[in-house]
């Protein structure tokens, strides 16, 4: 591609030293994206936005915090009732966090769906992966600042997690914890953490960007661009869909903000810390319930912790466990089926996680669990080898330009994905 | 350059020498950045408590603290100490005969902490559900807990801790 010209002077002599404006019109108008992406791709750049609104509100929230367990609720009251806007920025934070989750678990069911994580954008897949597990420690350290009931006992329970660890768990837990009990240095390195772990995610980012740009976006065909006719410049037509998105995005987040704050939270975390008393249901947030609804699942408390990570862990393998060469669910009519009934597994096991463990709710989630280990492990590669795609458009501008020939041509094997020009 | 006969030279030892020695002294540096971790000399220091038990009438119960977390202490009616020590051993999970786990039988010293992920079970007080086992009930996963703190059933893999301690006096306990 021809080297961009700029008119202003400045820019010139800059870029001439340093070329971001080189970089950013490379990346912005020659980087070239497949025409036909649909709204499940705005959801990419809303969670970078999201997390730029996280960063921005929490910094602002450690001007006024204090990380001591005789301070820390009281300061997180005085922002809420004494510093200035301090209840909207708060507020944007804590409900940022549910919004975050939401907008990262579409992004990550669309790549379910569309089969984004096929060849090549398996390490793409994998960093995104890496962000998720990233996000959920960020925010259950986050979760324990304001030393509420539930933050306090969130600690302790998640901790706890690694005292199931043969041998060595328990002096891992006292590791973490820097003392015989989630105590002050706990919240003080959680809180250091907290401050940490953003900026991380911002460096997995970049990576999970330069992967994603190596080959470009998947899209709703999940066929591969085949020439500049299947593609337009990402700005400004996605740039203009992408604001439209975000513009939607922030009336509902500020329809929460402003007025349901914390629908999303949980009550008694509205009552200081009290190492002596367990709140009669402890339940995590919202986002954590499915994979507590999987510990809680398994009897046995080794390998219901390992049954946990493994929920998780299983999304790194998924690339080898799919080995459909077809990428979207659109070509697979039974994939297309076993993807919603997994999507409805995945609810059920959150409203789960937030029900008592016992009676029918044990049993229930036990046969949910079962089925969401099924599904990666016997269901995907199963299906790999018995489903007959449906023959794939030659083009994604095939079926626009030649409506007779588009549906048709043989089941093509995707062939060598074309490289960014 | 010197060359044995299988061809690796001084400068290969060097090299793997040096790399050697970067990494043990990365290592060495590595453990004080861990181990800054672990509780620090003060708050091992506050290690123990007393607590006079000539308070807790029969049936009675009271949690103090210790170490951050809580204390059970019980002061168990016949009915529990004969229910206590009838199990067979083999119907537990994690077998201990009751009388391994209080040195007075009336007297139940317990670590008030759910082995499963180390929740508060609830029975300290008269109305709380004390589980199918007539002693503590975990709500946070349902684990049930026999009158002598034992697992009966629920994720926990072990009895409730009995932490160490003795009998300074008659009527009181140092824990720690
Ligand atoms: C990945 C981005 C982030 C996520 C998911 C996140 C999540 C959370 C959550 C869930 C809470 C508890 C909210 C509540 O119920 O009160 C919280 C609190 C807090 N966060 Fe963050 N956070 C992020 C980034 C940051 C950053 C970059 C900072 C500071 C530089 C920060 C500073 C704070 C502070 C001071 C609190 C305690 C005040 C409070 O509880 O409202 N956060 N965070
Ligand atoms: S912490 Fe008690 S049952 Fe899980």
């Amino acid at each position: 591609m021809s080297e961009p010209k700029f008119n202003n002077s400045l820019v010139r002599w800059i870029d001439h030293r340093l070329p971001i404006f080189t970089f950013m019109h490379h990346e912005m108008h020659e980087y070239p994206t497949p025409k036909n992406l649909n709204y499940w791709w705005n959801f990419g750049s809303l969670a970078g936005i999201v997390l730029v609104i996280m960063i921005m509100s929490g910094i602002v929230l450690a001007m006024h915090y204090t990380a001591h367990v005789d301070h820390a609720f009281q300061s997180v009251e005085r922002i809420m009732r004494d510093v200035n806007y301090g209840w909207l920025v708060r507020y944007i934070h804590a409900n940022g966090a549910s919004f975050f989750f939401i907008v990262v678990y579409i992004h990550i069911f669309r790549g379910l769906y569309y089969g984004s994580y096929k060849a090549p954008r398996e390490l793409l897949w994998m960093l995104g992966v890496v962000i998720l597990i990233l996000m959920m420690a960020t925010a259950f350290m986050g979760y324990v600042l304001p030393w509420g009931q539930m933050s306090f006992w969130g600690a302790t329970v998640i901790t706890n997690l690694f005292s199931a660890i043969p041998l060595v768990g328990e002096s891992i837990v006292t590791l973490l914890w820097g003392g015989f009990s989630v105590d002050n240095p706990t919240l003080n390195r959680f809180y250091a953490l907290h401050y940490l772990l953003p900026f991380v995610i911002v460096g997995v980012v970049v990576l999970h960007i330069v992967a994603l740009h190596r080959f470009g976006s998947n899209n709703p065909l999940g066929i591969d661009v085949r020439g500049n006719q299947d593609t337009i410049s990402f700005h400004p037509y996605y740039t203009v869909k992408d604001a439209f998105g975000l513009g939607v995005f922030l009336i509902l987040l500020s329809a929460v903000v402003f007025f349901l704050p914390n629908s999303m939270g949980h009550p008694d975390n509205y009552i200081p810390a009290n190492p002596m008393v367990t709140p009669a249901h402890i339940v995590p947030e919202w986002y954590f319930l499915p994979f507590y609804a999987i510990l809680r699942a398994v009897p046995d408390k080794l390998f219901g912790v390992l049954a946990m990570f493994a929920a998780i862990g299983v999304l790194f393998i998924l690339p080898w466990l799919d080995r459909s060469p077809v990428r979207s669910a659109t070509f697979r009519p039974i994939y297309k089926i076993m993807f919603w009934v997994f999507l409805v597994d995945c609810v059920a096991l959150t409203w789960l996680g937030a029900k008592p463990a016992e009676g029918i709710y044990v049993v229930l989630s036990r046969l949910c669990t079962a089925y969401y280990f099924f599904h990666f492990i016997i269901l995907l590669p199963a299906l790999s080898i018995f489903e007959t795609p449906k023959s794939l458009p030659k083009s994604i501008s095939k079926p626009v330009l030649d409506p007779d020939g588009g549906g048709g041509g043989m089941i093509a094997v995707p062939a060598a994905p074309r490289e960014k020009a | 350059m010197a060359d044995d006969n299988d061809g690796t030279t001084r400068r290969d030892f060097i090299h793997v020498a040096s790399v050697t020695a970067g990494a043990l002294g990365a290592a060495c540096v590595a453990w004080p950045f861990i181990d800054q971790m672990n509780p620090a000399a003060d708050t091992l220091a506050l290690s123990s408590t007393e607590f006079d038990v000539s308070g807790v009438e029969e049936g009675m119960a009271v949690s103090i603290v210790w170490r951050g977390k809580p204390v059970f202490i019980r002061h168990r009616t016949k009915k529990e100490i004969q229910e206590a020590s009838e199990v067979q051993l083999d119907d537990l999970p994690d077998p201990q005969a009751d009388s391994d786990r209080t040195s007075r039988p009336e007297m139940l010293v317990l670590l008030g902490v759910c082995t499963h992920l180390g929740c508060v079970p609830l029975g300290q007080s008269a109305t709380d559900p004390k589980g199918e086992w007539g002693g503590w009930f975990c709500p946070c996963h349902g684990s049930h807990y026999d009158t002598s703190g034992r697992i009966r059933k629920g994720p926990a893999p072990t009895n409730l801790a009995v932490p160490p301690y003795k009998y300074i006096s008659d009527s009181v306990i140092k824990i720690g």
